[in-house]
Formats: C-alpha cells, structure tokens, sequence
C-alpha cells in the first residue's frame, strides 16, 4: 500500500525522476487499476480502523467518556449541552502496564488459554487431517462418498456446531454424560471446571476444523507425483518409509500453508469460545479474543483496554508468522 | 529380508478392513452431532431435556413450527441472507481484479500489497471491532444491516483477492500471451479469456465469502441491537439464556439453518475440492 504510493509522485521533481515515474505509469497503470479499488477498501476499511485502534490504546476511552458533549434534559424538556470535562485523555503506557501486570484484566490467565487452546486445535487438525488424507488418498470402493460425508461440519456454520455441542455436553441431559454413565463413569460437570470446560471448546473446534485440513492436505497429496513413489517402491522403501520420505516433504508448501493460516484462525477464534463455554467457570477459559470483546461490549465498556488487547492480540501473531517464515526459510523454502 | 515391502495400492484384507473402519468411524462422529441436533429437534420439548437416551421419542414437527411463527427467527433468517449475499457480491467485485493483476503482473508495491492481504488475516475481531464501532456509531449505522455489510468486507476482501490469486496462478499464462497476441488489452482479456476459465475457483471463492458472513456472530453481537434486526448467529443465543434456556427452539433452528447450507454445499463441493486444491498447493 504505502509502496504503491510512495512510487507514485511526491518525489523531487526532476526530468530523470519524472521520466521514470512516466515510465512505471505506462507499464504498470493497468495493474494498479486493477488493485486501487481494493486498496481503497482496505485503507479505508483496515488501516485506519487499525490505526485508530492503536490510538485509542493509548487512551483511557471507555463508555462513559467517549462523547466530546454532554447533554443533559433540562426540565423545560430541552437539551443543555456542555464540553464534557471528563472526555478520554492521552494516558500513554498505561494500559498496558495494567494489562501486563495484572492490575486490570487476567491477560496472562487468558494468554495461557489461548496458548493451549491454540496448540491443542490446530495440532489435533492437522494430524487427524492428515491421516483421514492419506487414507482418502488410497483408491477404493465409497472414497467419494466418504469424502462428501467426512467434509459435512464444515458446512456447518461455527455457532451451529457450537450450540450442538454445548447441547451434547450438557451436564444434565447431555448425550455425552449419558453415554459415560452407561460404561460407568461419573457424569463430568463439564463447565464447572477450568480444563473439562476447555476440553469441551477444544473437541467442538477440533470436529469443526478438520475438515478444511483435510480437503487442503489431499490436494497436497494429489499434486504429489506419482513416479516419487514409483521410484522408491522400485527402490524397496517400505510403506512408512514412502510415507516420511516422499509424502511429508511433498507435502511441505501446503502443510507450511495451512498450519500458519490455522494458527492464525484459531487464535482469534471467537464463536466457539463465546458460545460453547462462554467463559465458563467465572471467565476462566476465556480466550484473548473473547476477553477483548467482554471488555468492550460487556458490562461498563472499556473500549481502550479491548483496543490495548487487540494490539498485543495483532503484535504476538505479526511476531510468530515473521518467526515461521524465518524458519521456513532456513530449511530452504520458497515462500 | 527378501519379502518385498508391500506397494502401493495393494492392500491385505485385514488392511482393507481397518481402512474402512477408521473412515466409518471418522464418518459417524463427522456425522453424529448433526444427526443428533436433528433427532432431538423432533422431540416433543420434555423429552429434549430428560436425561434418558431416546433416538426417536414421539415424533413431532412442534418444535418446527414453534420457532417459525412464534418468534423472530424467519426475520433473522432474512436478516442474514441479506447479508451474506451483499458482502459475498462485494467481496468478489473488489477483489476479481486485483487477484489477477497479483496474479499475473509485477508491479512495484506488490509485495507489500501481499504482505498486507496476509497480515490482514491475523487482524483479530479485537482490534478492529471497537473503531469500526465507532465510525458506524458516527455515520449513525449502528443497529443497520450496511454496518455489518461494511465489517464483513474487512475480512471478505482480502480474503477473495487471496483466494482468486491461488486460482488464477492455475490458469496457464500461455492463454494471456495468446489474447495479447489476439490484441486484447489487460482488462479485456482478464474478462473474457480469464474469468470465464476461473467459474470453479469464483464458485469456492463466493461460496467460502457466503458462509463466512453467514457464520459470523461478534460483529453482529456488537453493532446490532434491536431484536428484530438481529442475525442468525445473534438471534439464536437468545434462546438459550443461562436460565431456562429453550433447546426446543434452538435445536429446531439449527435444522433450519443447516438444511440449506448443505444442499448449496453438496452442490458446490465438487468445486469446492478442486478450487481449494488449486489454492492450497499454490500456497
């Protein structure tokens, strides 16, 4: 975005410079025609909310300050409006020291959540994914049919599947506990405690994610070339071997792809926290996102401390993708 | 030692066998809480609630009618498809373009504009919801079906244009060099020669923007207010409160909302495999 501009005019006028600024017109209008209309929507819609929302971090903003007026009904049934006096100020780091060291908030009980709840996800949907990939990768009789039926949750809009599967853990009619008790198990109170209320967010996203993974992985598999396998057949690898030495290397870009995207997603997965626990116990399996959004929403509106976690939100994935593709990169991967 | 190790589309019977058990059991558990959803949304509204397993219980489509002329829900119903298909429209307008000119061309401010279509995807809800807010709270859009339309394009646009970018790196150059030889300009041949070539990868696109709107609840919890204008993923929490929550309505709306997610899915799929595999080996 800046790029597009910054190689536009507004340098030094110069005939060299306005000679190769000529020049990048004629060769590239075409293409930046083609991107303006996005790029408008973006700045307008993306960046300057984003910037706004790093600004208002930086404020003490919240519902009882937001308004540069204060009106009040006078008794003849008017309206008396004075400068409110007590508008959001500029209060610098402060937010995030609050935010950081626990005087306001449970941003490290939350970072800890989304960490787990983050890992859990995304390593439970690729692995399934790649199994029920490869073993949809095999010829034989119903392959396509299981595919068709094995790809239904994701048809399922989030929170669907999340109220159907808050209605199956439901501690007193659940299907869950029922079918626990019939083999003998105590009925678990699933969300009455911290981890059982997390397992029951992590089984609902992990149903509802994984076949995304494993759509993207078989197409990593079929683009695949099959004299690879040919060739280590003819030279007498065994299944597993085939299995590490061609498949997974071959699947590297798509893998990379997916893992990064389903960190992302998953980390600023809303619906199902919100819904399938809704915090509970007492907030204890709330997520930074879901957090974020009770601050701004809920109760008395804080809206710069919801700000100030989306920026820490936004400055923790920035750093893990830069780390990915730093890692990728050193293994030697274009990307 | 001797024994070659078995190849690859052989398979011994008890491998066969452990085949088709995995899939079946994968399948039954892909498939057990919708079915389940489904079952209960036919029970009579005591029998949803008692802790005692039935399958089928006294049949009866009350749930059903219940929800469709007792409350709100063919509102939000209306609600939702009205945004989704505005954002689905908007979303692939903007970005159709600017897909292809990624595709295809190397302009100076390509990489970042690419690095911004990625960054964009970690863009929390947390982060962006509160100024979006607002700036709908000043152009008085709050509690408007346009404010949603508006937040949904921050994640449908470059969402689109990344997606399409996948697609079209499928589609051989060789048919551009050819319509530029034919003396078609860029636009010209982007629409006649490229866009009809990538319907497959325009159908994922549109279908994956639809269902994204339409399975969309933070936005919706947050800038609409009034019952009536609610959406589904809004207006569906209301029935189940903390207290006395009213599964029969909730597992009766669910069907509702699944049924004709799914057939367009079913119809789609095909496409859906192919344009995401296209897509995702791009990477």
């Amino acid at each position: 975005m800046t790029t597009v501009i910054s190689a536009g005019p507004g340098h030094e006028p110069g005939p060299a410079r306005r000679g190769r600024v000529r020049r990048l017109l004629d060769r590239h209008w075409y293409a930046w025609a083609m991107v303006l209309p996005t790029v408008l929507v973006l700045g307008v819609l993306v960046l300057y909310p984003l910037f706004q929302g790093i600004y208002q971090s930086f404020t003490d903003l919240n519902e009882t300050n937001n308004r540069d007026l204060i009106c009040t009904q006078t008794l003849g049934g008017g309206e008396d409006c004075v400068p409110n006096p007590d508008r959001a100020q500029f209060v610098g780091l402060d937010n995030y020291v609050d935010l950081l060291t626990g005087e306001r908030g449970h941003f490290w009980l939350l970072l800890v959540n989304t960490v787990v709840w983050t890992g859990a996800c995304v390593f439970f949907h690729y692995t399934i994914g790649l199994g029920l990939a490869v073993l949809l990768n095999r010829t034989f009789r119903g392959r396509s049919l299981y595919r068709v039926l094995l790809i239904v949750p994701w048809a399922v809009p989030a929170f669907v599947s999340a109220f159907a599967w808050k209605f199956l853990f439901n501690p007193r009619f659940g299907l869950i506990n029922s079918l626990l008790s019939n083999v003998g198990i105590d009925p678990v109170d699933w969300f009455n405690h911290r981890w059982t209320s997390m397992f029951a967010a992590i089984v609902t996203n992990v149903w509802l994610g994984v076949p995304f993974m494993m759509v993207a992985i078989l197409g990593g598999l079929q683009s695949i070339p099959a004299d690879l396998y040919e060739a280590a057949e003819m030279d007498g690898a065994t299944p597993w071997q085939r299995f590490r030495h061609v498949t997974l290397p071959g699947l590297r870009p798509v893998s990379s792809t997916v893992i990064l995207l389903g960190t992302i997603w998953t980390f600023n997965m809303f619906p199902i926290i919100f819904f399938v626990t809704g915090g509970e116990p007492a907030g204890e399996t709330e997520i930074l996102v879901t957090g974020a959004f009770r601050a701004a929403f809920e109760g008395l509106r804080n809206y710069s401390l919801a700000a100030t976690y989306g920026v820490l939100i936004l400055s923790m994935l920035v750093v893990y993708a830069a780390m990915y593709r730093r890692v990728l990169r050193s293994k030697g991967e274009v990307w | 030692m001797s024994r070659r190790p078995r190849g690859r589309d052989e398979r011994s019977l008890g491998a066969s066998v452990a085949l088709h058990a995995t899939l079946l059991t994968a399948t039954a558990i892909a498939l057990f809480p919708v079915l389940w959803v489904f079952l209960a949304s036919i029970k009579p509204q005591n029998a949803i609630q008692s802790s005692k397993v039935t399958l089928i219980d006294h049949p009866t489509l009350e749930n059903y009618r219940h929800v469709l002329f007792d409350t709100s829900f063919p509102t939000w119903f209306l609600n939702s498809v009205v945004v989704a298909v505005f954002t689905m429209v908007i979303g692939m307008a903007m970005s159709a373009t600017a897909g292809y000119a990624l595709s295809r061309f190397n302009f100076p401010g390509k990489r970042g504009l690419m690095w911004v279509f990625l960054i964009t995807q970690m863009f929390p809800v947390a982060i962006l919801i509160v100024p979006i807010y607002s700036i709908m709270a000043s152009l008085n859009l709050i509690d408007t079906k346009a404010s949603l339309v508006i937040a949904y394009c921050t994640v449908a646009v470059p969402f689109c244009t990344w997606m399409l970018r996948g697609y079209f790196d499928t589609i051989p150059r060789d048919l551009d060099e050819a319509a530029a030889l034919d003396g078609l300009g860029p636009f010209k041949t982007f629409w006649y020669v490229i866009l009809p070539l990538a319907r497959p990868g325009l159908a994922v696109t549109a279908f994956y923007t639809f269902l994204t709107a339409w399975g969309e609840v933070a936005y919706a919890i947050a800038f609409i207010l009034s019952d009536k204008k609610l959406t589904l993923g809004a207006g569906l929490q209301q029935f189940v409160p903390q207290f006395n929550p009213q599964w029969d309505l909730l597992t009766a709306g669910a069907v509702l909302i699944m049924l004709p997610a799914s057939l367009v899915f079913y119809f789609a799929q095909r496409h859906l495999v192919a344009g995401l595999t296209a897509g995702g080996t791009k990477g």
